[in-house]
């Protein structure tokens, strides 16, 4: 039952996403960690899951050209009916179900330091309840990208694990929506548009979420294998070896690319490439060979400090610890390594990829994005200028994560 | 800018299901496919475009 390890991938994440951020917003972002783990788990047994549906059951689909493409599941609401024993369907829903948190804890870190509590878990009801099991129905579901390969020749079809794409792609491109629509953190951007350092308040508590991630994640790619890449049980000692292998190239790339650009390894970027591997292991941990799970974390370990500084810099994205570098983009090359480097099947494989990358970036992106922005001008997402002085912690839930410590203004002092 | 961005996504997105329904040829579909992501980089380009912060808006 390494499904039921799962949850420490949320816990690490949890712990990555509060150490990264700000002291006087630290108790708000567990919270809502605890907050996201909750609706995400609500919204998906109530709605999620009679959307996403289960490979080999009836969808509703629609014709094109004479080729059915399966679009959303016919599963009942509410689980009724179903029987949650030891079948393929009731491990299905157990994973989803942590699987589908994990997912909406990624945008939480995006938000940091001015995303109303309210505004967060509407935000998670939303994609637990929709946008995650439309696209996992197509990835995971029997839909349309998953039968790419029996309906038109393409490898194997759509290829993907452990999540790459519907769980960490998903979750790092609604993270690139709560940044666009909340914008900046205030006093993040100088008039000339220059960001500032707004370190992280724990490494600690950064470093140690990555450990918990490790063992998490591990469970998440070896269940996801086993249940939807047909992986039998046996591989799960090479998709243990292959996640760690990932993780490990990641995370000291990332420290090498830092030391040698900034003459020390910087901490929060070698804790962002440590989960960055582990991201772009997903997809394909099940079909690697282990030298090329190490290629695979090398590469990530490069892209995440690239991006972050791209994303920060050039496009001007306050991204507190990093979830679009971390997910959304090592997450697309964790998709596209499938074609490159693993043994998934036939060499049409790598238009599979490329088909569900193209639907990540044209479907799921401007969905997600639509719908907080909908949601947005219902239910207002950032706090107000007072709350974000005052710090989440007291303006949210009226009392901080340190009550024993002055917090605010000499936080960080420049040496 | 913004709505013409995500208009391009999603316009992008539709070049390359069509071009998998509806193109035999391994070579034109993978042209066509190509293409669609293609549109949906500049469709990105132009939503990212449309976000950057100006310094004076910012606040």
């Amino acid at each position: 039952m390494l499904i039921l390890l799962v949850p420490l991938a949320n816990v690490g994440l949890a712990l990555v996403n509060t150490g990264l951020g700000r002291a006087r917003s630290a108790a708000h972002s567990m919270l809502a960690a605890l907050c996201v783990t909750a609706v995400a788990a609500l919204a998906y047994v109530i709605v999620g899951f009679a959307w996403q549906g289960v490979a080999g059951h009836p969808d509703h689909a629609l014709v094109l050209a004479g080729k059915a493409w399966g679009w959303i599941a016919l599963q009942p609401f509410f689980l009724r009916g179903l029987r949650l024993d030891l079948s393929p369907t009731a491990l299905v829903i157990l994973l989803q179900t942590f699987s589908v948190g994990l997912a909406g804890l990624i945008p939480l870190s995006s938000g940091a330091d001015r995303w109303r509590l309210g505004a967060i878990c509407a935000s998670t009801a939303v994609m637990a309840g929709f946008t995650y099991p439309l696209f996992a129905h197509w990835v995971w579901g029997g839909g349309w990208l998953e039968q790419l390969g029996a309906s038109y020749g393409l490898g194997r079809g759509f290829v993907d694990g452990g999540g790459s794409s519907t769980i960490q792609v998903v979750g790092g491109f609604t993270a690139l929506s709560i940044t666009w629509i909340l914008g900046p953190r205030r006093g993040k951007f100088s008039a000339e548009g220059t960001p500032a350092a707004l370190p992280g308040h724990n490494a600690v508590l950064a470093l140690l979420g990555c450990m918990l991630a490790w063992m998490g994640w591990i469970a998440l790619n070896s269940a996801g294998a086993m249940l939807f890449a047909a992986a039998e049980p046996g591989r799960v000692a090479l998709v243990a070896v292959n996640t760690t292998l990932s993780a490990a190239a990641s995370a000291l790339t990332a420290a090498v690319v830092t030391l040698v650009r900034f003459g020390r390894p910087d901490t929060s970027l070698s804790a962002n490439g440590w989960i960055a591997g582990l991201v772009a292991s997903s997809a394909s941990a099940a079909f690697l060979k282990p030298a090329a799970a190490i290629i695979v974390g090398g590469v990530a370990g490069i892209l995440v400090v690239t991006a972050a500084d791209f994303v920060e810099f050039q496009l001007a994205v306050d991204d507190p610890a990093g979830a679009v570098s971390v997910h959304a983009i090592s997450g697309l090359w964790g998709v596209l390594a499938v074609a490159l480097l693993a043994d998934a099947g036939p060499h049409a494989q790598w238009l599979a990829q490329l088909v569900g990358i193209a639907t990540l970036l044209g479907f799921v992106l401007p969905l997600t994005y639509t719908l907080n922005w909908l949601l947005d001008r219902i239910y207002r997402q950032r706090v107000d200028r007072e709350g974000e002085l005052q710090g989440m912690d007291l303006f949210d839930l009226g009392a901080g994560a340190y009550p024993e410590f002055d917090i605010r203004g000499d936080e960080f002092l420049q040496r | 800018m913004k709505i013409a961005g995500f208009l391009l996504l999603i316009a992008g997105w539709g070049i390359v299901v069509a071009a998998v329904a509806l193109l035999p040829s391994p070579g034109v579909r993978l042209a066509f496919v190509l293409a669609g992501l293609a549109v949906e980089i500049f469709g990105l380009v132009l939503a990212v475009r449309a976000h950057l912060v100006l310094p004076a808006e910012g606040e």
